[in-house]
């Protein structure tokens, strides 16, 4: 095999408050034709500054200072801005995390896709045109030779992603890099897209750097993985190694993740009135109904996951419990008492007995205002409480979340990490002393190391405070971990419900099944092994519409 | 036609010496990548750039010249070259004062700052010092009649200045001086005050519009299109000849009025940013978690919102303070604005406007109407940088 891409002590830094720091200190990185390369780490280990410095390439505010980036001899980071141009999309090409957002909006699929070949002399308009149907054909795109012709709004998301990978083959690059491409789609959707990528690096004896967080999808797509930790290069390996004897404690760290899981509590006593219960709740945005007779009950001490796609009704249900959204039909109790729908009507006494934990740390915490103030002001709001006995309260709730308070209190949110950000949202739900917190998708926007120290923060303070919680997720893996019953959702009806050791077992309902066997496991052959036993046409959205 | 072929001629010139200067580049740097991936738009910038300073210079010198006829022809253009230099000089100064001396906090906001900034930062202290201490700065009264009028600026009685007098004296005998001084303290403080009342009237029913959304939103956004729809000087305008006839009958002085009249017009403006600003914090989580903890209206609007839209309307704060100073300026000059015999600059520009027509021989007499636009465009530059500094800082841009 001849060597492709060989990065030797590549460092980068990056400009803030006027002072350069250090990314990347000193990374090497050795890539064959039509291998794919791994690169795993939490954010901020530089995984995706890697990726882009293999094109010669850095953001606005960083720059490589030192190292060499050769591509096929030539080295990317000295060389002259017409040399970069030639190879930059014809020879090595990138897809990036968001299709959506990379996409013009204003030119068609299929223009987009035309317009590197053309540029680069590769082949004409027609002839690329012709290629690109081929491609989307290869892809398994529905109505290959129409698709291109549609505006990127008019696809959907996987669609979209597939689609960029195309248009990154257009000119048959030897080197792809691809950030994230599967990291905000679906289960279902994720597997489609890479099932197609894969298919299609092998077929063109494609070289990749395969960027993302998520060790399952890496153990599918990657010859051998890359492990980062700010910067450094932890190991590497090739993935059967690595997956099966990581040797540093960090590698097993991630790999130890997965396996966070609460023990199963007695079973429920039916007779109980459940602390919230959701009776028969159909509701419509406008005109439109999206839920449709949705019944579940939450009892005390218990969690309860809504599981679905995106677009199922999981977080208009919760929109429903807090009263955002008030149900057409249907009503919710707390404790056994009927709520009235909207939350205007609510008394200060029923707002406070459900809180709310938002999947976006950053959204919702007021930025402007430090953590004493926003955990203080629940406090003060609902208990009373004023001066020293508020700031009293509040140390003590920051000490329940495993914050320092005399360190942290009078910080702003801009001045935390993701995970600690997300923390303080908890704080902020718990000063209201509540009996039910709604968690909707409070791990998803976090690296898995985090997400596991929020999940074992949240196992603790229920076993603590007794607390129930409806916890909204798409990830299986996160329900396995906490959750005591499960609700599943598709297109706002409840299609299965029941405590979670019945749920993983067979016998389920078809779209259960197909969710359970489309995420991923750290199995370097479970794709491979699904294919078979599925067929190509039996995953994903595909096999959602058949439903 | 000759014309033409001389900047065709010139243009040509400026390509090949930006041609010659890559090359150079090139050649002494051995290759070095700024001058190998040098675009020749770049290098024609860089050698137009330099023959421009040649041209400034060249200019400059004229206006130094012992030949009266060729110094006048010029005079205005040296004025405006010093000037540049001076304030450039100053506001440097000014930064490097600012990195020693204060609290960290301020010593950190001077390290940041761009020298338009620190430029625009010290002519705003400069004025607010002149409009708040003028009646002991200014050495006459604003109303005062000298006796000797007209009066050349520059103090030199070659020329036909006076050095009591070191801008000169206007037609019936005030000096220029003391009624600048004074016009910073009545223009400048009737526009902070307009500026205020506008926002306080724009901010606060664009934040309610926001936040309550409907049919009050609608009611109010649609109220404020008909009055943006009307233009603004000549509506203005209007209502000042009404508001003329009702003060002589109520006995309250016309400027209350002014300021008023003006506040509504530009409370319009602020309105439309307020609630824009304001709808997209309205969607924010935070928002939710506070309207489901069951918190009022005022705690939303000053406590939630607010603090997250004062880096906008602070910038828009600038920038309509200029406005509506112009404004001020504009409806004096008009002479419905500030009544005499209060020092007004838009009313010394009106009363000495006849005095442009020396510019050409006499260049030290046509000053005189331009000392007063000066101090507005001065005024108006000055917070514009300031303006565009903040708005660069609050949408944190690196550069």
């Amino acid at each position: 095999m001849s060597q492709l891409l060989k990065i030797r002590g590549l460092k980068i830094e990056g400009r803030s408050d006027e002072t350069w720091n250090p990314i990347i200190n000193g990374v090497d990185l050795d890539l064959n034709k039509g291998e794919v390369l791994g690169l795993i780490g939490e954010s901020g280990a530089g995984k995706s500054t890697i990726g882009l410095a293999a094109m010669g390439y850095t953001r606005d505010g960083v720059r490589i200072s030192d190292g060499s980036v050769e591509f096929e001899g030539v080295d990317l980071v000295t060389a002259s801005a017409a040399v970069k141009r030639g190879l930059l999309g014809s020879r090595i090409a990138y897809v990036a995390q968001s299709a959506a957002a990379s996409f013009n909006p204003a030119h068609r699929i299929i223009d987009q896709h035309t317009e590197a070949p053309t540029q680069h002399n590769v082949s004409s308009k027609a002839d690329s045109e012709a290629d690109g149907m081929e491609l989307y054909r290869r892809l398994r795109l529905p109505n290959p030779n129409e698709i291109g012709f549609r505006y990127p709004h008019q696809v959907s998301g996987g669609q979209l992603q597939r689609a960029m990978t195309a248009m990154a083959m257009s000119c048959r690059p030897d080197l792809i890099i691809f950030d994230e491409p599967t990291t905000a789609l679906d289960v279902t959707t994720q597997i489609e897209v890479l099932a197609a990528i894969r298919d299609i690096v092998e077929q063109f004896d494609t070289a990749a750097i395969y960027i993302t967080h998520d060790l399952a999808v890496v153990a599918q797509m990657a010859d051998k993985i890359k492990v980062l930790l700010r910067g450094d290069e932890v190991e590497e390996a090739d993935t059967r190694t690595m997956l099966s004897a990581p040797t540093e404690d960090y590698t097993k760290s991630l790999w130890a993740v997965r396996s966070f899981e609460r023990p199963a509590k007695p079973a429920i006593n039916v007779k109980a009135t459940p602390i919230v219960s959701v009776q028969g709740v159909t509701a419509a945005y406008g005109k439109v109904d999206v839920l449709h007779d949705v019944s579940f009950d939450i009892h005390e001490g218990r969690t309860v996951a809504v599981v679905g796609e995106s677009g199922s009704g999981k977080s208009t249900t919760a929109r429903c419990i807090t009263g955002l959204l008030p149900p057409r039909i249907g009503h919710i109790e707390f404790e056994g008492v009927q709520m009235p729908l909207d939350y205007r009507k609510r008394d200060k006494m029923q707002l406070r007995q459900a809180q709310m934990i938002y999947q976006m740390a950053d959204t919702a915490l007021n930025p402007r205002k430090t953590i004493g103030e926003t955990i203080g002001r629940p406090v003060e709001f609902y208990m009373g409480l004023t001066g020293k006995e508020k700031r009293k309260r509040v140390e003590a709730l920051l000490d329940e979340i495993e914050l320092e308070p005399s360190q942290y209190i009078d910080r702003l949110p801009s001045e935390l990490s993701g995970g600690q950000k997300q923390r303080i949202g908890i704080a902020r739900a718990l000063a209201a002393e509540p009996k039910f917190i709604i968690c909707d998708e409070v791990t998803s926007a976090l690296d898995q190391l985090v997400a596991e120290g929020i999940l074992k923060l949240l196992a603790k303070l229920q076993d603590e405070l007794g607390l129930s919680y409806m916890f909204i997720t798409h990830d299986l893996a996160t329900v396995r971990a906490i959750s005591d019953e499960v609700v599943v959702m598709k297109d706002g009806v409840v299609v299965e419900q029941g405590p979670k050791l019945d749920m993983f077992q067979p016998p389920h309902h078809p779209y259960t099944d197909l969710l359970l066997s489309s995420v991923p496991e750290m199995d370097p052959d479970w794709l491979s092994n699904l294919l078979e036993s599925r067929g190509v046409d039996n995953i994903g959205d595909a096999a959602v519409d058949k439903m | 036609m000759n014309a033409i072929f001389t900047i065709i001629a010139l243009l040509v010139a400026i390509a090949a010496c930006g041609w010659v200067f890559r090359i150079a580049g090139q050649k002494f740097t051995q290759n070095r990548p700024y001058f190998r991936d040098m675009t020749f738009g770049v290098a024609f910038g860089y050698a137009f750039a330099a023959f421009a300073l040649v041209a400034l210079i060249w200019a400059y010198l004229q206006a130094q010249s012992s030949d009266p006829l060729v110094a006048n022809k010029y005079f205005f253009f040296g004025k405006a070259v010093e000037g540049f230099l001076i304030f450039a000089v100053a506001a440097w100064l000014f930064r490097l004062l600012g990195r020693a001396v204060g609290t960290a906090g301020t010593r950190k906001l001077f390290r940041s700052m761009p020298l338009t900034a620190s430029f625009g930062v010290l002519i705003i202290i400069l004025y607010a010092i002149v409009a708040i201490f003028a009646g002991v700065i200014a050495p006459y009264g604003q109303e005062e009649i000298l006796g000797a009028a007209n009066v050349v600026p520059g103090g030199d009685p070659a020329l036909g200045g006076n050095p009591e007098f070191p801008l000169g004296t206007d037609q019936i005998g005030r000096d220029i001086l003391s009624r600048l001084i004074y016009g910073a303290q009545n223009t400048v403080g009737i526009a902070f005050a307009t500026t205020l009342l506008a926002f306080f009237i724009g901010g606060s029913l664009g934040f309610l519009a926001a936040t309550l959304g409907g049919w009050l939103d609608q009611l109010l956004s649609r109220v404020v299109d008909a009055l943006m729809a009307i233009p603004s000087l000549i509506f203005a305008l209007l209502l000042m000849t009404i508001a003329s006839v009702w003060s002589n009958q109520v006995g309250i002085p016309l400027t209350y009025f002014m300021i008023l009249i003006i506040a509504v017009i530009d409370a319009t403006r602020v309105f439309r940013l307020a609630r824009a600003v304001g709808s997209s914090i309205v969607v924010m989580d935070y928002i939710e978690a506070a309207k489901l903890r069951g918190e009022g209206l005022t705690y939303l609007i000053f406590r939630e919102i607010l603090p997250n839209a004062t880096a906008p309307l602070l910038a828009e704060f600038g920038l309509r303070f200029c406005f509506v100073f112009l404004t001020i300026a504009s409806l004096s000059f008009l002479g419905v604005g500030i009544q005499p015999p209060l020092a007004d600059w838009g009313t010394m520009v009106r009363d000495l406007g006849q005095f442009i027509n020396f510019a050409a021989f006499a260049p030290q007499v046509a000053v005189t109407p331009l000392l007063a636009a000066g101090a507005i465009a001065l005024l108006t530059v000055a917070v514009n940088f300031v303006v565009d500094w903040m708005l660069h800082k609050s949408s944190g841009l690196k550069e």
